[in-house]
């Protein structure tokens, strides 16, 4: 099953991609990379299979530091929706120069 | 209790479940509503879990449930009804056709190329003797199904379990001073 596994991860990293490359909206964004992030932690668990529990162990890390890019990007996307009242990104241009 | 293995209903449900969270995915992508979006994208972790439990990763799965779809979903559903996203002037935030297009052309170079890595690498590398540590012991170890991913973790990777508390810190410190509320004493 680890071609198959490795198969799917390659799916669903590829659908998150074009999910960030086609969506507006800052929140649906952060839940792209989350699949993304998703779609390679399924690649370290299939692989874990074949060499040994590192990849667990690496999952692990992964989820860890999801969860604090998950808090810190929604406190930064809540501060910008208190500014201009809009979570769409062509909307907040101020960097476009 | 029957713990034979049946590999045509082990590979039935692997598929399953696969053919599940792909269509989540892409029905995660597609929904305008972020509420619906988020939905599909927990039903894509949960079939995830499932796919972590049929690889021997059982403790992997369960803090894919509790962490994954349990916390880290419900903050961003919290943050989405909080912003009282999802009017119908907010709905239309998919791009148009010629980004879509572009995004489908850089969406199937980057599938294409996983594939041809994934086929001409990994298979191809994998030596059975080469593995540097011994692979996952079946569930019914000594060390039930927590030991085999707590060694390394409480051993050769300490230092960075160590250093995942200082980001955890620094992240509760960022997301609090980020959302701190400016009254009128501190306002710019």
């Amino acid at each position: 099953m680890l071609a198959e596994s490795l198969a799917l991860s390659a799916v669903l990293f590829t659908i998150g991609v074009v999910g960030v490359l086609t969506r507006r909206n800052a929140i649906i964004l952060f839940m792209c990379v989350e699949l993304m992030l998703n779609a390679v932690n399924l690649s370290f668990v299939a692989l874990s299979k074949l060499y040994g529990a590192t990849g667990q162990v690496f999952v692990i890390f992964v989820m860890t530091v999801a969860a604090a890019e998950a808090a810190v990007g929604l406190a930064i996307i809540i501060a910008i929706f208190r500014h201009r009242q809009t979570v769409h990104l062509d909307d907040i241009n101020l960097l476009k120069g | 209790m029957d713990n034979t293995f049946h590999p045509l209903f082990y590979g039935f449900h692997f598929y399953l479940f696969g053919l599940i969270a792909i269509a989540s995915a892409i029905l995660f992508v597609t929904r305008k509503s972020p509420v619906a979006a988020a939905l599909w994208l927990i039903n894509v972790m949960f079939c995830l879990a499932a796919l972590y439990v049929m690889l021997d990763a059982q403790f992997i799965g369960a803090i894919q449930v509790l962490v994954y779809a349990g916390a880290i979903m419900v903050v961003f559903l919290f943050v989405v009804m909080l912003l009282n996203l999802g009017q119908p002037d907010d709905l239309a935030d998919i791009r148009g056709t010629g980004p879509r297009l572009a995004a489908g052309a850089v969406g199937l170079a980057i599938l294409a190329e996983v594939m041809v890595l994934a086929r001409s690498r990994i298979p191809g590398g994998y030596v059975p003797g080469a593995a540097t540590q011994l692979p996952v012991p079946p569930a019914d170890g000594a060390g039930g199904v927590i030991a085999p991913v707590a060694g390394p973790l409480f051993r050769e990777h300490l230092l960075a379990f160590e250093l995942t508390s200082i980001l955890l810190l620094a992240a509760i410190v960022g997301a609090v001073v980020i959302g701190k509320k400016q009254g009128p004493a501190d306002a710019r």
